[in-house]
């Protein structure tokens, strides 16, 4: 789980790592009160799970009231790269003399947390030559650690060793909260030598979310989302027409690729599971059909286990139901592959034998009909 | 480094040679209690069951016990399954390793990253091996299977396939199959982002089988695996043929698809950074898992020839 700016700030401002003083809301009617309290100028923030909010203006400084009024809608519209404004923070402008970057997240291949630090901030780390990295082990870091990382980077006296707790606070909440990333970007340090945390960013291990009922409240998922993971699925909504069924991440992925590269455009990535039952293949259908821009829906099911004629019963029901009205484009392999056939005859739903015939005939037949 | 597949059958002339003993840890659940089955109408010598609660009952005619340290003690085996929920994944998997299981296999999906760093950190100590979490197990086609992969898409042969995915790793065990490239061993890492056996050491435990005449890599997107593979293979000049396939081509960046692992960040995980990577160790990429045969052909022909 990404945790937006204002949500990740919460939990710095919990362990005792300066942030900036800010309000947030959802509605311009608590806006102008917190405008109020705060007083001009400050910066009005988009809340989005995205980088590049700067860029795309979805950060903007505000002096006045006029401004406010304009900024405030036309931020709480803002959709960069595909990410809605969800909410937004409205901060005191800080002092600036000079950025840096400052993170910790969980190193897959070294198997340890890993600081990566630098001189140059507010900018994306990627773009930045000069970074300090350190592999730190799975305990929190230790004040010598934090200390030549703050050095390093070229901190002296007071803002190395304002520096050196940022850091050690920032493992902690990092090890306490099971994150696997905590980035403050850009950690200013202030005209009098004080650091701020102006960004910040947090992803939260999803699977050690049942040890942290406190972080709940920040969970954000879209209404089809939360039915999926009920169902145990993964579901990721896309931009495309033609929704992306199967059984096992690997294999969704790779039927998106292929589907992909054969023109067509993939509406969501629809994982149910290892298994696939004549439920879980129903449950699927019915949330397909929440999703207006669906025009063609592609099944890569691989069976095995499972009997084929489970899932196209599955099929037959979801027609009879009238839960979907679009074609499907399905291949399974399987037990009992021809009676599924021969059970789907005259129905919308085709099986194939192979996965590529299947998305020939979905790609050919969703654009044929716009 | 410990073989896998002296583990896995042992030595021929052995007592047990290829009927090594395994335990099932859940095995009265609905997933393991069906997987019991199936394993065991495959071959695989499965010696007892745990699950607290149920200690001195059967399932399938494998007696139960309370805890692994019985368990181990009354079949002394060496191997373990495990199919316990995520949230308690932990206290049997350290379990398990206390009792003396040397290779253990983790099927469960949904293992905080935390706990699965706290088992790794544990069989190191114990020199074990961990295959998971979030595995679908391995499978000597023709001699054992110990895991929930279906049995239809493998057959015996000389290819050995390690998958990152599950049903991907049937996928292209099927195609693979259908080509007459049948398998002397297919090994799922798990789709977690810490895996028990990293991609490079799963690599290790089997590249010099005398059994096997190339290797199949089956990745997907997220992490680094596949690029500290694909240099592995150059720095130890792996003269066997390799091929891989990458899934995830397609997927957008920051979204986590499916596998908790497969997730991109920049360009930390992209396909495009692997295919590259591979390309330098002159490992053949596939577009699609039935292209994976073609590649294996043209790269074994190619060894034959040299």
């Amino acid at each position: 789980m990404r945790l937006l700016e204002y949500q990740a700030k919460a939990l710095f401002a919990d362990y005792g790592i300066p942030i900036p003083k800010g309000f947030t809301s959802t509605a311009i009617e608590q806006g102008r009160k917190d405008a109020a309290v705060l007083s001009y100028p400050f910066v009005i923030k988009a809340q989005m799970a995205v980088g590049g909010r700067g860029k795309a203006g979805a950060i903007q400084k505000c002096h006045n009231i006029d401004e406010f009024e304009l900024k405030y809608p036309e931020i709480m519209q803002k959709v960069v790269k595909g990410e809605k404004t969800k909410a937004i923070l409205l901060e005191k402008m800080a002092d600036i003399k000079k950025e840096l970057y400052l993170s910790l997240f969980l190193n897959r291949s070294k198997r340890c947390y890993t600081i990566i630090a630098s001189a140059q901030g507010g900018v994306e780390i990627e773009s930045v030559k000069s970074q300090i990295i350190r592999e730190v082990g799975l305990g929190e870091v230790d004040a010598k650690t934090a200390d030549e990382v703050g050095t390093e980077i070229g901190l002296k006296d007071k803002a190395c060793s304002q520096f050196v707790d940022i850091l050690q606070k920032l493992s902690k909440i990092t090890i306490e909260k099971e994150a696997e990333l905590a980035e403050i970007n850009p950690l200013t340090v202030l005209k009098d030598e004080s650091l701020l945390a102006l960004d910040g960013k947090m992803i939260i291990d999803d699977n050690a979310m049942f040890r942290h009922p406190e972080l709940r409240k920040f969970q954000e998922v879209s209404e089809l989302e939360e039915r999926a993971e009920k169902s145990g699925f993964s579901l990721v909504e896309l931009d495309g027409n033609i929704a992306v069924v199967g059984n096992g991440a690997g294999l969704v992925m790779s039927t998106l690729d292929m589907l992909s590269d054969n023109g067509g455009k993939p509406a969501c990535f629809l994982d149910v599971g290892g298994g696939a039952t004549t439920d879980t293949v129903y449950e699927a259908l019915t949330l397909i059909s929440k999703m207006k821009k669906v025009k063609g829906i592609l099944v890569n099911l691989y069976g095995g286990i499972v009997k084929t004629t489970t899932v196209a019963t599955a099929f037959i029901k979801g027609y009879e139901n009238k839960v979907i009205d679009v074609p499907v484009f399905a291949r399974m392999s399987g037990a009992e592959a021809d009676k599924s056939k021969e059970m789907l005859r005259g129905s919308r739903t085709k099986m194939f034998d192979t996965i590529e015939e299947a998305i020939n005939a979905a790609v050919i037949e969703v654009n044929k009909n716009g | 480094m410990v073989d896998l597949f002296e583990l896995l059958i042992g030595k021929e002339g052995e007592k047990d040679y290829k009927k090594k003993p395994v335990i099932v840890q859940g095995i009265t659940g609905k997933f393991g209690s069906f997987h019991t089955q199936q394993m065991l109408a495959y071959g695989t010598n499965i010696v007892a069951g745990v699950t607290p609660g149920k200690g001195g009952q059967k399932l399938e005619g494998v007696p139960i016990y309370e805890t692994m340290r019985d368990a181990v003690n009354a079949g002394g085996a060496k191997i373990s399954i495990v199919f316990v929920p995520a949230k308690f994944f932990l206290s049997a998997a350290v379990e398990a390793l206390e009792a003396g299981i040397k290779l253990l296999i983790a099927i469960p999906e949904h293992v905080p990253v935390k706990d699965a760093l706290t088992i790794v950190d544990l069989a190191k100590k114990k020199d074990a091996i961990v295959i998971g979490p979030n595995t679908p197990g391995i499978i000597i086609p023709g001699v054992m299977k110990i895991g929930i992969m279906p049995a239809s898409p493998f057959k015996p042969g000389r290819i050995a396939v390690i998958s990152r995915s599950g049903t991907l790793m049937y996928e292209v065990s099927h195609n693979l199959s259908l080509a007459n490239f049948g398998q002397s061993i297919c090994l799922g890492i798990g789709g977690d982002p810490i895996n028990g056996t990293p991609l490079i050491e799963a690599f290790d435990r089997i590249r010099d089988g005398a059994n096997i005449d190339g290797v199949v890599v089956v990745g997907e997107i997220g992490g680094d695996a596949e690029e500290m593979l694909a240099q592995h293979i150059i720095d130890t000049k792996f003269d066997k043929p390799v091929v891989a396939y990458i899934a995830g081509r397609a997927a957008p960046k920051e979204k986590r698809m499916g596998h908790a692992g497969a997730i991109i960040y920049g360009n930390y995980g992209s396909a495009e950074s692997k295919v590259s990577m591979y390309a330098k160790a002159n490992v053949p990429v596939a577009k699609r898992p039935a292209e994976v045969p073609m590649l294996l052909a043209g790269k074994l022909g190619k060894s034959r020839i040299k």
